[in-house]
């Protein structure tokens, strides 16, 4: 089956710092796959190069089996993306911000979308709320709605749970995990939050000086570096243990 | 995929709800421009009574410099600000991972500035009218193309002030005003090319708005409409058109390539 992504070795340099040494990986179709690593392991940076916001140095990223950089239009009409660090503009009102990026994306009749989707993330009361005024929960689940206005058959979130309380992060997690259940929705997840990851992703690819260093399921990983938990095996790179065991 | 109206549109959309949704944005549309036109419209009439017999009523060409200048400016702000915008609110990323042309969005930015510069221009002509008996319109059809050239000058300048915002941060987002100053001297707004000294005078005439300031004041004078000037501007804004194109692509480039793209969005 093709990948719904490709990146295929993948290297960043800015100036004397390599940011990505040869990363490759793939998403399958319906599949969730965590992009984890310490601070600095390539992460945001493969996230930036995957969205077209950053070229790389080398190699390349197929999309739907596109060239991004050939396809970027066509692509990115099928793609959405949700990060914990940006923000839709604080000015507007939440329903003006959804209509404007349902147009933006062509949704075929933006009216019911959005309603669907206040509907399904259970933001009816925010739609005419000020969205510089939401909270971090709030803010979160109307970014979900703005990355899932499209339909997208692939949806990259960065850190989506970042600054979320356990009951709304815990939400956040059931609602990806319906939908990928339900539209057959395929999913690129970064986070720090190794409960989102055992959570939601079928499979992880641990970065670590730009380079993969393990991938399989969780508990795989777990095992394979004969750890008790995913986030042990985090603190166990992050604090050079791992590298002393070797890789396999 | 060609290019998009429907995407452009939709960013339009998004300034539209801004303006409408925060009447005091249009505080920065009107309140800067009737005051430089209040300054300027009682100093011709000050002007105008000095001397046994006064300066000629051509003096008023103070007010239409005024007002054709704003014409760039705000074209210029439409551009730059809109921008800025984006980098304010942290939105420019999603504008960025969005089906987005770059053209799409920079037509989308001018737009903006048209819009801006409709909003101005009825404010400015109907104050100087009432106030000055300054008619703006009395320029003749001439105007339309005058104010044309004017337009698409600030286009231009707008996509060299963001070409250099995204180089260089926020920490240069007063560029987004201050650009259009530069030449401002040079663009014989108020006086004419001749005063110039002679070596700053090539500068200015490569310039696509000084023939339009140096249009309308010999319009205003009494002479013929100088239709060759206009055709002069309408040339010199190919060849800036076309450098402020690819400024700005190379620089989307680099920014790309750098990375500073996604720091300027995410600052």
């Amino acid at each position: 089956m093709t990948p719904i992504l490709e990146a295929d070795r993948l290297v960043k340099v800015f100036g004397a710092t390599s940011a990505l040494d040869g990363l490759s990986f793939t998403v399958a179709p319906g599949e969730s796959l965590g992009l984890l690593g310490v601070n600095g392991a390539g992460k945001t940076t493969a996230m930036n190069l995957l969205l077209g916001l950053t070229t790389p140095t080398s190699g390349t990223v197929r999309i739907f089996g596109l060239d991004l950089w050939k396809h970027r239009i066509e692509i990115l009409r099928q793609i959405n993306f949700s990060s914990a660090y940006t923000s839709l503009p604080s000015n507007l009102l939440v329903w003006q911000n959804l209509t404007v990026f349902a147009r933006l994306y062509r949704v075929p009749r933006p009216k019911q979308r959005i309603d669907a989707l206040i509907e399904l993330l259970d933001i009816s009361h925010l739609r005419k709320a000020v969205t510089g005024k939401l909270s971090a929960g709030e803010s979160t689940r109307v970014n979900l709605a703005k990355a899932l206005l499209n339909k997208p058959r692939l949806l990259l979130l960065d850190e989506p749970t970042a600054s979320l309380d356990p009951d709304i992060a815990d939400r956040v997690r059931k609602l990806l995990r319906h939908l990928q259940a339900q539209d057959g929705l395929s999913i690129l997840y970064t986070s720090h939050n190794m409960r989102d990851i055992e959570e939601v992703c079928d499979r992880l690819v641990f970065l670590h000086g730009g380079k993969v260093l393990t991938e399989g399921t969780p508990g795989e990983v777990q095992a394979r570096f004969n750890r008790t938990s995913l986030e042990d095996f985090f603190i166990g790179v992050a604090r050079g243990e791992i590298d002393a065991i070797g890789l396999p | 995929m060609p290019f998009s109206c429907n995407t452009v549109g939709a960013l339009v959309l998004r300034y539209v709800f801004l303006y409408t949704r925060h009447p005091v944005r249009f505080v920065e549309l009107i309140f800067w421009p009737l005051v430089d036109l209040l300054v300027w419209g009682f100093l011709t009439i000050y002007l105008q009574k000095q001397g046994p017999a006064g300066l000629p009523s051509t003096i008023t060409f103070l007010i239409g410099g005024m007002i054709l200048w704003d014409v760039l400016f705000r074209s210029q702000q439409g551009v730059a600000i809109s921008f800025l915008e984006d980098v304010w609110t942290r939105n420019l990323l999603n504008v960025f991972v969005a089906p987005v042309r770059t053209i799409e969005y920079v037509a989308a930015t001018c737009l903006v500035g048209v819009l801006r510069v409709g909003v101005t221009l009825i404010v400015l002509t109907g104050v100087a009218a009432l106030a000055y008996h300054f008619h703006l319109a009395d320029l003749g059809i001439v105007l339309l193309p005058f104010l044309a050239n004017l337009m698409l000058f600030g286009w231009f300048l707008g996509m060299v002030s963001t070409a250099l915002i995204m180089r260089w941060g926020q920490a240069a987002e007063s560029l987004a005003w201050a650009v259009p100053f530069f030449i401002q001297p040079l663009a014989a707004v108020f006086y004419p090319v001749s005063v110039l000294p002679v070596w700053l005078q090539p500068i200015a005439n490569s310039l696509p708005c000084t023939p339009i300031f140096e249009g309308m004041r010999a319009v205003l004078a009494g002479h013929p409409v100088p239709w060759h000037q206009l055709g002069y501007a309408f040339t010199l804004n190919l060849v800036w058109g076309a450098l402020a194109a690819w400024f700005f692509a190379a620089n989307l480039r680099y920014v790309r390539k750098t990375g500073l793209l996604v720091k300027v969005a995410t600052q």
